[in-house]
This record gives C-alpha cells, structure tokens and sequence, in this order.
C-alpha cells in the first residue's frame, strides 16, 4: 500500500442496533478503517477496544439495548487524525463522576474501567449531550506519518 | 470467534484453559461460569491458563477480579498462567498485574498452590 492510498480521506458511517453483535460490528468497521489508515498492530487493538468500549456504554448504559434506539458510528480521517464519534439516544450519563478505578479502594471492583481505558489508549476523548437525549463521545487516534 | 474453556484437573489443582476473546456477553459469562461451578463443586485451587487468549475487554477483566474475590472467599486461590503481552499489558495499565498471581511455567503455578 502506497503512502498516497494510506494517508487518502475516509468516511464510514452506520446506524447501528442496540445489541452486543453491533459492539462487533463497530469494532470491526473502525479496526478496518485503522488498519487502511496504516495503524500498527498496537494501534489497532488499542483503537478496537476504545471503539467497543464506547459501544458498550453506548448499547447498555445509554440505550439499554433497547430496539427503537440507535447508535450511530462514524469514523473519519484525514492526514493528521482517526477520529470515531459514536452517540446514543439515551438519557446521559455522568462521565465525571465515576470513581477512579486505580485507586485502592477501586481495584478490586469488578466494572469500572472502561472510560479509563479508553482514555489511556485515545490521543483525545471528548464527551459531549445531545439535543434533544443522547450522549455522544469523540475518540481521536493521531496519524503518525511513516 | 468468541471463548472456548477446557477445565482439567492436575491433582488437586483445576487448570481451565482458556483460549479466544473474553469480552462482554457470551465469552465473560461462559468464564463466569466455568469459575462458579468449580468453586460450588468445592474446587477452590484454579489456575487460569489464558496463553490462548487474544482479546480481553473491561468486562473480562472484571470476571478475572470477580473470580479472584470468589475463590478466595471460599478459601482458596486463583492464580493466572500464560499471560499473553496483550492481557499483561491491560493487567498493568489497570494496576491489577501485582494482586494476581502470575505464572509462566504450569509445573512451577501448580506446585505453588498452598
């Protein structure tokens, strides 16, 4: 794959069902895109996980895989950034106020860690509300030119 | 595509190896599963043998925690065999690497049961 096919725009956009076989499908769409955007291996598991992560929260907490709700997902990018938005149609949800999941009396907590692993593995997370319902988060992976 | 569980018994020690993804879903309930039935049975020496893993989530990190406290609650121990640098690395970054017990050598792991 040449540089010029790698660093070339792209736009995948879906509506998604609330369901975990769309956690997949998202995973799987934004991993591909990453991998045509010449992400490494590190890379791709680390974007595959922050994408499932936000589908998880986005089917569960935000639409409790309810069936009259979508999620949408799309994932662009251009020569400097691999950004995916994904937004549900739920009732929103308070990112600032979960517990941090390293500090001792959180360890051994059996949930908990998805934001912050999101946050570990993005370059920027950004979450913000929709109008009228819904809550939509921002991932951006940082294109590293080879 | 998603978990497969084999449990074998080497003594007195239950190995459950465990090969493919552990995410949200089937493969952290099966897992959840496999450690119930071990420990309801009075099998409460695991060791974890995830070298066949390829993928693990935040929801499967939190069956591995849940099944740490469980065992132990019923006196006795759970320990993880196999790592692979994927897992280690999730294991690490959530701070979780030092409350297993980690072991590369099966032999060695299963000697170390108390």
């Amino acid at each position: 794959m040449g540089d010029n096919t790698r660093h070339a725009s792209e736009t995948v956009e879906r509506f998604l069902d609330s369901t975990l076989e769309s956690v997949d499908r998202a995973e799987e769409l934004a991993v591909g895109a990453a991998e045509r955007a010449g992400f490494d291996e590190d890379d791709l598991m680390k974007i595959g996980m922050a994408v499932r992560e936000s589908m998880v929260n986005a089917v569960v907490h935000g639409n409790r895989y309810n069936e009259n709700k979508k999620v949408r997902l799309s994932v662009t990018r251009n020569s400097s950034r691999f950004t995916v938005r994904i937004a549900d149609e739920g009732e929103g949800f308070d990112f600032d106020g979960l517990p941090d999941p390293l500090a001792s009396e959180n360890l051994m907590r059996t949930s908990g860690r998805g934001i912050f692993l999101i946050r570990s593995f993005m370059d920027e997370f950004q979450v913000r509300r929709l109008d009228p319902g819904g809550t939509e988060v921002t991932l951006v992976k940082y294109m590293v030119s080879k | 595509m998603s978990v497969k569980l084999n449990v074998r018994q080497v003594g007195d020690v239950s190995v459950v190896d465990v090969a493919g993804r552990i995410t949200l879903g089937e493969g952290s309930s099966a897992l959840r599963d496999a450690l119930r039935d071990l420990v309801s049975k009075g099998q409460n020496k695991i060791l974890l043998n995830l070298g066949e893993v390829s993928y693990i989530d935040s929801s499967g990190i939190g069956e591995l925690v849940s099944g740490f406290t469980s065992v132990r609650n019923a006196g006795g121990e759970l320990k993880l065999l196999n790592l692979t640098k994927k897992v280690q690395d999730l294991l690490q970054i959530t701070k979780l690497y030092t409350v297993f017990d980690i072991w590369d050598s099966e032999s060695n792991a299963i000697i170390a049961f108390k």
